[in-house]
């Protein structure tokens, strides 16, 4: 499918989100940024720390108030004070997957009711034997078992508590899912095991993904699209390989060349680019976001956008 | 091939608890040559940690280093030491340094002061020779200005400015071995991949030998000469790098290999492990690994394997490797692995 054909099912236009730290200096976390999210697709959200990335998913589902800028979902300005109901249905349809299953799962409570909370809130069970039910398919339907209903979060491995986070956020069946960096935790042979399991559940349920992450590997592997973060800006998104194969902005060559491969012939070839963030003379060129190529964007003043053209040309 | 520095012999840790005795390490053996760099890879709770802890003699109390456990460095059995004799080689001819920096570091006591410490307990020296050489050190990790650097506190240093701190507080004494224990965990990639190169260009002006602890099998590649995979206290692999990552034997080593997608790994799903490492409160009979492993046979469960050699630097325990074993077909990213060994 091409890409104009896609539903956009995720608009963000324009977002800030600024932290005032005292009554001089202000945290800029996310500064005036702009992408579209498909219906069914994984996007990419990568960055060091400190680049925004959280900020982003956080301001996108209302965990904060944006500075400014506006977040369109299903077609719905969501970023404004939304009434009571239309609240409970934007909630309804877009969860989020963290990073620590440890934390984010209530230590005092049984996996059951940790589940359950949105079906709850939502009224979705007709009795509680629907209620349980629903929990028992959920379970399964992530690789854990019906025994495991009964039983306090303490009592699993990392591995099997995101696979509870994952249990909860589907629990009411949400089209959009927010996962920030949901496998940061896990040891190797368990990552692939999450990743696999949101793959499938991608596909049998036409979810929709931002996935947030750091290792640049994995969000290639899972993402059909990506975006980069640098102190708050996205500086390049493009189709997944293609960001890979033939990215443009020095940042995200920068990033890419600092990714240790499981590959020692390819690390002893390594050339590690760095990058200098003052190479850009945004003070004296004002920089904007282009759409170099279709679906490529990049951020860079006028000039430097020439330059970019001229490689693409090259490739 | 260099001299061995470091011959670690059946060594066996466990550990008290509530709920009984936790056999973290079930006797690992390895050796460490002059100069070289060898990663030691595994999950967590595979026993990587608790290993080089046992080698400075810094397990918890309720830890013991078993007996029948041998430890040689340089003609010394380190695990007959007493504390005294043990804090000499401490800092001195074995250092290490951790993956946070910050918990490694004083935060109440100029990074300078800090660096001195064991220039002036280990090496002799008076305050102001300690003072020149620590100058010196901070310089040696890539920090500018370290006449003003010396003065400050750690909270004034970013993450990976903090590492390179511990790296000269750890070298301060020309230590014969390093060990890192995840040092690069914490950083960005970025600043992972500095932290690295740092490590390697020490490692080439001053010889030390270095075990690196990571699960990261991107940065395995990148830093190790030999690599030891670890799973649920044993070595399951061992050899050059070059063998573990174009040849791996063992059906563990093989999946976490095959878990990890490449740049080039596609729309199929990832290979990936079934079920989680075991408990070592109640270790299983024969091969760990066998619970999880699509390629056990009927002997893993009853039998431990013993090491089988392949090449004179490349071991595996696998009864995969016994002659009598049938041929099987590894995972396909395997399969290519072995195909091309590299490109």
């Amino acid at each position: 499918m091409s890409v104009e054909e896609r539903e956009v099912i995720l608009e963000v236009k324009h977002l800030k989100q600024y932290f005032r730290l005292d009554k001089r200096s202000v945290v800029k976390a996310v500064d005036d940024i702009s992408f579209e999210i498909y219906k069914g697709e994984t996007f990419g959200l990568v960055g060091e720390s400190g680049s925004g990335k959280s900020t982003t998913g956080r301001a996108i589902i209302k965990l904060y108030q944006p500075t400014s800028g506006e977040v369109w979902f299903e077609g719905q300005r969501v970023d404004t004070k939304l009434s009571h109901s239309k609240k409970k249905a934007f909630n309804k349809k877009m969860q989020m997957i963290f990073q620590d299953p440890q934390a984010s799962l209530n230590g005092r409570m049984k996996v059951e009711d940790i589940i359950a909370e949105g079906i709850d809130v939502h009224n979705l069970a007709t009795s509680k034997k629907d209620r349980l039910n629903k929990v028992f398919e959920l379970l399964e339907t992530v690789g854990l078992n019906r025994e495991h209903a009964n039983r306090y979060p303490h009592e699993f491995s990392g591995g099997q508590r995101q696979r509870i986070g994952i249990a909860r956020a589907l629990a009411i069946e949400p089209s959009f899912i927010i996962a920030d960096e949901p496998i940061s935790a896990l040891d190797v042979s368990i990552q692939a095991q999450v990743v696999n399991l949101m793959n499938q559940l991608k596909k049998e349920r036409g979810l929709t993904y931002l996935f947030i992450a750091h290792d640049l590997s994995m969000v290639k592997y899972i993402s059909d699209r990506v975006a980069v973060m640098n102190k708050g800006k996205i500086v390049e998104i493009a189709p997944s390989d293609e960001l890979y194969h033939a990215p443009l902005h020095p940042y995200t060559k920068s990033l890419l060349s600092a990714i240790p491969l499981p590959d020692p012939r390819t690390e002893r070839r390594r050339k590690r680019i760095g990058y200098d963030p003052s190479i850009h003379n945004y003070s004296q060129e004002k920089p904007k976001w282009l759409e170099i190529r279709k679906g490529h964007w990049i951020y860079g003043s006028d000039s430097e956008l020439n330059d970019y053209e001229v490689e693409l040309q090259g490739k | 091939m260099a001299k061995k520095i470091l011959q670690v012999k059946n060594l066996q840790v466990s550990f008290e608890t509530h709920g009984g005795e936790v056999q973290a390490v079930r006797g690992i053996t390895f050796d460490l040559h002059e100069g070289e760099t060898l990663a030691i890879v595994g999950e967590s709770g595979s026993g990587k940690s608790v290993a080089t802890k046992a080698l400075m003699g810094i397990i918890a109390s309720n830890g013991q280093i078993k007996k029948d456990s041998s430890i040689l460095f340089e003609e010394k059995e380190i695990t007959q030491l007493n504390e005294d004799e043990l804090q000499k080689v401490r800092g001195k001819d074995i250092a290490m340094i951790f993956q946070d920096p910050m918990t490694s570091l004083n935060p109440v006591m100029t990074i300078g002061k800090q660096i001195m410490e064991g220039i002036i307990k280990h090496q002799g020296l008076n305050r102001s020779e300690a003072r020149q050489k620590a100058i010196e050190l901070i310089e040696l990790v890539g920090i500018d200005q370290p006449d003003k650097r010396f003065k400050q506190y750690p909270h004034q240093f970013s993450g990976g400015m903090r590492q390179r701190i511990v790296i000269a507080i750890a070298l301060s004494c020309n230590p014969k071995i390093l060990i890192a224990d995840e040092p690069t965990t914490a950083l960005d990639v970025t600043i992972q991949a500095q932290i690295l190169e740092l490590i390697k260009d020490l490692q080439a002006k001053t010889g030390v030998a270095v075990i690196f602890i990571t699960h990261d099998l991107g940065v395995v590649a990148n830093v190790a000469d030999r690599v030891a995979v670890m799973y649920a206290g044993k070595i399951v692999e061992i050899g050059t790098s070059d063998e573990v990552f174009y040849q791996p034997q063992h059906p563990y080593t093989w999946g976490l290999l095959a878990s990890m997608p490449s740049l080039d790994t596609d729309d199929e799903a990832l290979y990936s492990i079934p079920g989680s490492p075991p408990d070592l409160l109640n270790p299983p009979v024969g091969d760990a690994f066998a619970l999880r492993s699509q390629y056990a046979l009927k002997i893993d469960h009853e039998q431990e394997p013993p090491f089988f050699k392949i090449t004179d630097t490349h071991y595996a325990a696998t009864w995969l490797l016994h002659e009598n074993a049938p041929k099987v077909t590894p995972p396909s990213v395997i399969q290519k692995l072995w195909a091309e060994g590299g490109k």
